[in-house]
């Protein structure tokens, strides 16, 4: 690798890991010192590479480096309490006497307990999101906004907000008790989710970007699947889940990123490997009792691996939609639901449920009226999809109902 | 918004349904209640299978199955939320189990727990 594309790339992987190890040694309140000396530490090293030629190991030079960083951050700030504050007798400098402890076992100990601080309840998903990308993934804030839509004075504010939010409510940075775990899994479950959801029907354009959100949740993922405490079948399917809609990812778009729709999609184009991945993991899901949400959207993605419109297929979907939405609502699953109902039990029946969701300001919602109509009226399926276009916010939405009135 | 209970009752529980007609019956019954979920108005939910059913009466003796001198029997029930009995009602007409003549969805309020009720 040439040095130009070494240190960027060593700062995706490397970055994080020193971030997450740095914060569980000095606390939940020093995330912004993790944060700078593991950024200084790659300063260091485009200072000197470029000059004295790349280290034969460079992981582990930047390891030294950040070690020496953090320790002479420990001396400066005891020289402060030795000198300044010797009153405040803080107690947790004597807590900094043992190595820093950069092994991978450390590393991967360090990011997993880090993941279930930042996803602690008193601060909001958009933070831990933000956090998450930011600590667990060294992303940029830069890249942070534009992966999330937001302008950066916005993702500094957040962040900083929820730095001090974790640090006030002094959050520990370790394994939940065993007890614990399922219940603590949950908050970090549904932030993992929303990172992949992000990434994958975000509106951004920038799709390397996207992608790289939903490529993040899944490492989150398997670093969660890596220690036994933490395997659980609701973490198999998350990940079954994500592997099976990563399998369509080179088949939904156009060479110009339009998005192509599930029915218009190549399926050849479609991931087998990851589909086959998916598979072991869903069955590795099903060992125990426990029936998550993400079980039962693995399913459903799983039926969706197979493009073939049969009567199994649909009455298999729509039997998951209606369990999906009996353990938690949500308007895109029933929307959904509506639509695996008109395949399953037909149009008629489909549109007598469809208006009676009312979900009148959500252009999917008309989207769908419009579809269910098109063979029957017409007429009404043109006025639905016009509604559905003046409702809809990008224009690639915009775009994708046009095709629709086309099609009529 | 108040949440109800609707209560399916069989009039005569003890009729035998074939396989096909049970399953059947059981896809309307996840359809219907999914419906109901669809709209964001599906609290809870439970079946009520005969099997091993037990009846414990006044007197302390304990029979089999959950008919007694009379044939009806409730096979099941949800709680919904609606705004009104009216709502309730709706929702309950949709219920595969009135497709059996004679059978009936009872629409009852939940208590709540406020010290009125």
């Amino acid at each position: 690798m040439e040095q130009g594309e070494l240190i960027p790339h060593l700062f995706r992987t490397e970055f994080r890991k020193i971030t997450a190890v740095l914060c569980k040694y000095f606390g939940i309140g020093y995330i912004e010192t993790a944060e700078d000396i593991a950024g200084e530490t790659f300063l260091a090293a485009i200072e000197t590479w470029p000059y004295n030629g790349i280290p034969p190991n460079p992981a582990a030079w930047l390891y030294t480096v950040a070690k020496n960083k953090a320790r002479n951050y420990i001396q400066r700030n005891k020289n402060f309490y030795e000198k300044v504050a010797v009153a405040i007798k803080d107690q947790s400098t004597e807590s900094y006497e043992q190595e820093i402890d950069l092994s991978s076992q450390n590393i991967n100990d360090s990011q997993l307990q880090m993941l279930f601080a930042i996803c602690h309840p008193s601060i909001s998903t958009e933070s831990q999101i933000g956090l998450a990308l930011r600590i667990l993934c060294g992303f940029g804030i830069e890249e942070i906004a534009n992966a999330l839509l937001t302008n950066k004075e916005t993702i500094n504010k957040r962040l900083s907000r929820a730095k001090e939010k974790l640090r006030l409510e002094k959050v520990a940075i370790e394994f939940p008790p065993e007890k614990e775990i399922s219940k603590r899994l949950e908050p970090v479950l549904t932030t993992i989710y929303l990172l992949y959801n992000e990434g994958y029907y975000s509106e951004s354009q920038n799709s390397i970007l996207r992608e790289e959100l939903c490529m993040e949740a899944m490492r989150l993922t398997l670093l969660l699947l890596e220690n036994e405490k933490t395997n659980l079948p609701a973490v198999n399917a998350l990940y079954a889940l994500m592997c099976f809609h990563a399998s369509r990812f080179p088949a939904r778009k156009t060479n110009n990123g339009e998005i192509i729709l599930y029915q218009r999609q190549d399926e050849t184009l479609w991931d087998q490997e990851l589909i086959l991945k998916g598979a072991y993991y869903l069955k590795q899901a099903t060992q125990g009792t426990v029936l998550s949400k993400y079980h039962i959207e693995a399913g459903i993605a799983w039926w969706h691996t197979n493009k073939a419109d049969t009567k199994e297929k649909w009455e298999n979907i729509l039997q998951l939609y209606n369990q999906l939405l009996q353990l938690e609502y949500s308007p895109v699953a029933a929307l959904n639901r509506t639509f695996a109902l008109s395949k399953a039990n037909g149009k008629k029946e489909a549109i007598a449920e469809a208006e009676k969701l009312q979900l009148t300001n959500n252009h999917y919602y008309y989207t769908l009226l419009g579809e269910l109509y098109m063979e029957s009226d017409g007429k009404k399926a043109k006025q639905y999809f016009e509604k559905a276009i003046s409702l809809a916010r990008t224009t690639a939405d915009k775009q994708t109902i046009l095709k629709k009135i086309d099609d009529l | 918004m108040e949440e109800y209970a609707l209560i399916m009752r069989h009039q005569d529980g003890q009729k035998i349904a074939s396989p096909e007609q049970m399953q059947i019956w059981m896809k309307q019954t996840m359809d219907w209640i999914g419906g109901i979920a669809a709209q964001n108005k599906f609290v809870s939910g439970t079946g009520l299978p005969f099997d091993n059913a037990k009846v414990v009466h006044s007197n302390g003796v304990i029979t089999n199955g959950p008919f007694g001198d009379i044939k009806e029997t409730i096979g099941g029930l949800i709680t919904v939320r609606a705004s009104s009995a009216e709502e309730a009602a709706e929702f309950a007409k949709g219920c595969p189990v009135l497709q059996g003549e004679g059978n009936t969805v009872e629409v009852r309020k939940i208590a709540k727990n406020d010290g009125v009720h």
